[in-house]
């Protein structure tokens, strides 16, 4: 019997989702949707000093409901991100790995998060809103 | 490089069903991982329902009786039966754990049980952990000092060094913890994993041993060490309630303190 016939046991497939290892990963999304956000970001102001017409164009995209969501996604993805990685810097220093710390400040920067992003995208929508 | 699935080999496909006898009241299903190398082919869950007034408390307990009395081929390890020697570590109910310290109670609707996850299965719930013991070597955790211990007496530590090695003296090596570390799912071979890592800080901590420096050197790399990205994962899941994950920031703190 050589090991390379033997089968690989489930890995991701039967571990269970729990607070530790889905922060983790989100941290990873948000980090990428950032990234995707920024040359968007680069879009629209380039689109600004090249014309009127692209300028228009890239307004009318982030007007969209689906421009709407992209910068929700975009206002979440920074507050989590910023947050949870004051989280990983507290960890570098040494601080707050007893589980039970690990839990309050995950879920402490989940509900920041979701916070800071109601706000700043209902303040965001007001401004544009008003003339 | 990272593979979230599992090989074709490798998928599990549901298996045969041993109902309980009659008169049993309180029933509880037991799905349990098979594989057979002799037979080969897919590995299947097969389920064994088993009366809970006739069990002992503990997972490991149920799986004794499935052995003992409805299956005598369910291949599983097991020794003392009181979470200190590690041998029962397996996945049950999605989280890695020890089955002699697991309460059946604790377990909603069907018990999993699962080998430790991303490992060459040798035979039903025993998977092949001989890579991590390569790997624990590789560390040579043993207490290394080139100058002689006193003529009259052992090398001696005041109670406050002595202290430093609490929380990382008590590992039994059960691997819990390294095989439900996503970073070492995808790096097995060359990230040491958090049982791993935690004896290194054990003997990095120790103050009887010189060779601080030495060890440190090995993890100028960067995938020994650097490949934690503090999932937390480990320390979630330790049946003995250690801290790999604080244990691997000590390391890493070490690192910076020397430069």
């Amino acid at each position: 019997m050589t090991p390379a016939e033997r089968p690989l046991s489930p890995h991701l497939q039967i571990y269970k989702p729990q607070l530790t290892s889905v922060l983790s990963i989100a941290h990873r999304g948000t980090g990428l949707a950032l990234g995707v956000g920024a040359i968007f970001f680069v879009w629209w102001l380039s689109g600004a000093a090249w014309s009127d017409a692209c300028f228009r164009a890239a307004q009318a995209f982030w007007g969209s409901w689906l421009g709407k969501l992209f910068l929700l996604g975009w206002t979440f993805s920074l507050f989590y991100h910023l947050l949870n990685g004051v989280r990983h810097l507290l960890w570098d220093i040494g601080f707050g790995f007893d589980l039970p710390t690990t839990y309050r400040t995950g879920w402490t920067v989940v509900a920041v998060s979701v916070l800071l992003t109601l706000f700043a995208f209902g303040g965001g929508l007001y401004a544009w809103g008003s003339p | 490089m990272a593979d979230f699935f599992l090989p074709k080999n490798s998928k599990v496909v549901e298996g045969h069903h041993h109902p309980a006898l009659s008169g049993a009241k309180r029933v509880k299903t037991f799905r349990i991982y098979r594989w057979d190398p002799e037979a080969g082919g897919n590995p299947r869950m097969d389920s064994y329902d088993i009366d809970l007034d006739q069990t002992a408390p503990m997972v490991l307990d149920a799986l004794i009786k499935i052995k003992n009395e409805i299956d005598t081929t369910v291949t599983f390890r097991r020794s003392c039966r009181e979470g200190v020697c590690g041998s029962c570590a397996m996945n049950i109910d999605g989280t890695n754990t020890l089955a002699c310290l697991k309460y059946i109670a604790d377990v909603k609707g069907d018990v999993e049980i699962y080998p430790l996850p991303h490992l060459p299965v040798i035979k039903d719930l025993v998977p092949d952990i001989s890579a991590m013991f390569e790997q624990y070597k590789s560390i040579q955790p043993w207490l290394k000092n080139d100058t002689p211990p006193p003529a009259d007496s052992e090398r001696l530590q005041s109670i406050e060094e002595r202290a430093k090695l609490d929380g990382l003296w008590e590992c039994i090596l059960c691997f819990c913890c390294t095989t439900a570390c996503p970073s070492h799912w995808w790096n097995p071979d060359k990230y040491l994993g958090p049982a791993v890592l935690l004896q290194a800080e054990r003997w990095l901590a120790d103050s009887r041993d010189t060779k601080t420096d030495e060890r440190l050197d090995q993890f100028e790399d960067p995938f020994k060490l650097y490949r934690c990205h503090t999932i937390m994962n480990c320390t979630r899941t330790c049946p003995k309630s250690l801290n790999p994950a604080q244990a691997i920031g000590e390391i890493k703190k070490r690192m910076v303190e020397r430069l």
